[in-house]
């Protein structure tokens, strides 16, 4: 999409709503090395939410949509659940169609828009929660590897069916009572990232969203490599503040404890050869563009 | 059905074919050719002058030949892309995908598959997406039966799919090329299921008559879909494809109803270009003023005839009535070729007898149907049994 897209009518603009009028004067569409850093400085592709207070999953969802990096030629596929309640109400297009069937949606899409646009970018992305990714939608998910789609799977992750009210999930850790799990899980956590590294992903990285910076480059290295390597995946640990019974100041100490070395979301990222060659230029490149808006701005 | 695209006809595709008004396929501007021919081959052949965007396939009996036969398509050029998807759910998916990407889109599946695939109908016709579904009707578990039953066709009729029921090959391709043209309307805009019964018209050789392959359907143009494109290629308005039900509030469920509301509204308005170009009609009569009618879909349709043949052989008084699109259904055109029937029998393959269900909703004086004979789970339907059963209810009618 040419970001001339985002245009007003003249003759319009004074019945426009301001939302809109500042998404056309101080949206990021089009902005080279966009990042974390514009939120508060641009207006979000993210105009509201109903998530609760506090939530990790919409901070995420804000650092998630601040490093697209081509929000104006990227399409989000999402699915049932927390994050259904946020999709309306972003600046990209955005899919919903039904519970788990995200990956199989991501592949006719991402196949139609090479199709139809051979020659441009048209980044897609898939962000779900774990019920979503690992339950009722795990054989799509895997499958979308398998066949090496060209997408980036996101997978928040807050080890419950937060949505319906806290239930077990695959991801939920072992012994951990929920609804559903009254005596306690009695399995291990599924090791996704794992799994993801085994069904073909090319760059996997399992964190959480206590790190606006760290958040960032994940998201832009999976897209990046989904772009033009093969498929990639990241999982963020959003613990649910409501079903574990924390404050809403209580979330970012949660997610700091869980990405404690030897916890669950200590920091890991997985990349093939490839991927780490291609990263390595793109970071360079990306360093060469920073000093020279330095170099500018101190001749300015 | 004025059209963007039309300024394409005329016009050559990368694989040489001349864009053609559809009209033009059936009216003999375009030279026809005559095949024998199977049900399967006949949807390569149907498929390959649809230009078609992306097919994704699935193996189930007795569809996997059609399938298959569409993926060369695709290796010779004519489709532009294809895949063997994981499971039915997921195929339906994979197309809602590749339709809300703007791709115009071919699959096919039959009986378990159509019933595993089922929560994605609902979400296509909501999420307006006109993709061509081909429908080869089988039995469905338990027991396992791999052989021709209609009953998937009566659990769809709620979804708010277009559906035809073609009774031979040869309505199978026309259905398929006029399918596209009714279901891509703006007003209509709408997923296509097009039935035949699996393994009678799959599997079997018949004459069929063809337009040239060196003709094709002009290409579907996406923005004229009444919702947006996922392309990004037009402004992102902060609305989903999906209508916002998350919320519990009366608005949410207002939008719900409307929307379904207008998805039936598009059916209904589906019809006057269904009508045109199923020849005027969405139903066909022989010798309707006959006391006795034989109404039905599909090769019920085909064994009637031949049980009506054997009735006028004895004497009797016999007509036929043939549904071809089952949603919409043909309300006023049954009501009034049924009006002055005395006996109206049903033979359907299913065991549920929905269509006897749907006339006997739609017609005054309701006593007058037959619901059946019925066979099911792969049985054929032979004509004399159909005039056995006639007979019988004939006799039961007069005792009472």
């Amino acid at each position: 999409m040419s970001t001339n897209i985002v245009r007003m009518s003249e003759a319009l603009a004074d019945v426009m709503p301001q939302e809109y009028k500042d998404l056309v004067a101080h949206s990021t569409y089009g902005k080279v090395d966009r990042g974390w850093r514009d939120l508060g400085e641009s207006k979000e592709l993210i105009e509201q939410h109903s998530l609760c207070a506090g939530c990790p999953e919409s901070l995420g969802f804000r650092y998630i949509m601040s490093s697209l990096p081509n929000p104006e030629d990227t399409v989000m596929v999402g699915s049932t659940g927390c994050t259904s309640l946020v999709f309306p109400h972003i600046a990209v297009h955005n899919i919903h169609s039904l519970f788990g069937n995200q990956n199989a949606i991501a592949s006719g899409l991402k196949r139609a828009l090479e199709v139809r646009f051979p020659d441009q970018v048209k980044d897609v992305v898939v962000l779900a929660g774990d019920g979503a990714t690992v339950d009722i939608g795990i054989d799509m998910t895997l499958q979308s590897w398998f066949r090496q789609e060209k997408f980036t799977t996101i997978c928040f992750d807050n080890e419950f069916y937060a949505n319906t009210g806290g239930q077990e999930s695959g991801l939920m850790q072992k012994q951990f009572v929920g609804k559903m799990a009254p005596a306690g899980k009695q399995f291990d956590k599924v090791n996704l990232p794992q799994l993801a590294i085994d069904s073909g992903c090319h760059y996997v990285a399992n964190l959480t969203t206590s790190k606006p910076m760290r958040v960032e480059k994940v998201i832009r290295n999976a897209i990046m490599v989904a772009r033009e390597i093969g498929p990639s995946y990241v999982q963020l640990y959003t613990p649910c503040i409501l079903e574990l019974g924390l404050q809403s100041n209580d979330a970012l100490d949660e997610m700091k404890g869980a990405e404690k070395k030897n916890e669950r979301f200590e920091f890991f990222e997985y990349k093939t050869d490839e991927v780490t060659e291609y990263l390595d230029k793109l970071d360079a490149e990306r360093k060469e563009r920073k000093e020279a808006r330095k170099a500018a701005k101190k001749g300015a | 059905m004025s059209d963007n695209s039309k300024s394409l006809i005329g016009t050559k595709n990368k694989m040489g074919q001349t864009y053609a008004d559809i009209e033009d396929f059936f009216n003999g501007k375009i030279p026809k050719e005559q095949f024998f021919m199977t049900g399967s081959e006949i949807v390569k052949e149907a498929v390959k002058r649809s230009s078609v965007g992306m097919s994704i396939s699935y193996p189930i009996t007795p569809q996997s030949e059609a399938a298959a036969l569409v993926g060369e398509l695709w290796v010779e050029g004519y489709v532009d892309a294809y895949f063997r998807g994981e499971h039915e759910f997921a195929v339906m998916s994979e197309c809602a995908g590749a339709s809300l990407g703007g791709c115009r889109v071919f699959t096919t599946t039959s009986g378990p598959g159509t019933l595993r695939a089922y929560e994605n109908f609902p979400m296509w016709s909501g999420g307006r997406l006109p993709i061509m579904l081909c429908l080869m009707v089988r039995g469905i578990n338990s027991p396992l039966s791999i052989q021709p039953d209609t009953i998937e066709i009566g659990m769809l009729l709620d979804t708010g799919m277009l559906i035809w029921h073609a009774e031979d090959a040869q309505e199978l391709f026309d259905f398929i090329l006029k399918g596209y043209v009714v279901a891509e309307q703006p007003d209509v805009h709408l997923p296509i299921a097009v039935a035949i019964d699996g393994f009678f018209v799959s599997h079997t050789k018949e004459m069929v008559e063809i337009p040239s392959p060196d003709y094709c359907l002009l290409p579907y143009d996406p923005y004229r879909s009444p919702v947006p494109v996922m392309d990004m290629e037009t402004a992102p308005m902060r609305v989903m494809r999906d209508p916002f039900v998350m919320k519990s509030n009366y608005i949410s469920y207002m939008t719900h109803t409307s929307w379904q509301l207008e998805i039936r509204a598009a059916i209904e308005r589906s019809r006057k270009y269904t009508r045109k170009l199923m020849g005027g009609s969405l139903i066909d009569v022989e010798d309707g003023d006959a006391e006795i009618i034989l109404c039905t879909s599909g090769t019920a349709v085909s064994q009637s005839r031949e049980a009506i043949r054997l009735m006028k052989a004895k004497g009797m008084d016999v007509g036929l009535v043939k549904i071809k699109s089952i949603r919409p259904f043909p309300t006023e055109e049954v009501k009034k070729a049924l009006d002055k029937a005395k006996l109206i029998v049903v033979p359907e393959l299913n065991i549920s007898g929905w269509m006897a269900k749907e006339i006997k909703s739609t017609i005054d004086r309701n006593s007058r149907v037959m619901v059946g004979p019925h066979v099911a789970g792969g049985m054929t339907m032979p004509p004399e049994i159909i005039v056995e059963e006639i007979e019988k209810e004939i006799a039961l009618r007069k005792e009472s």
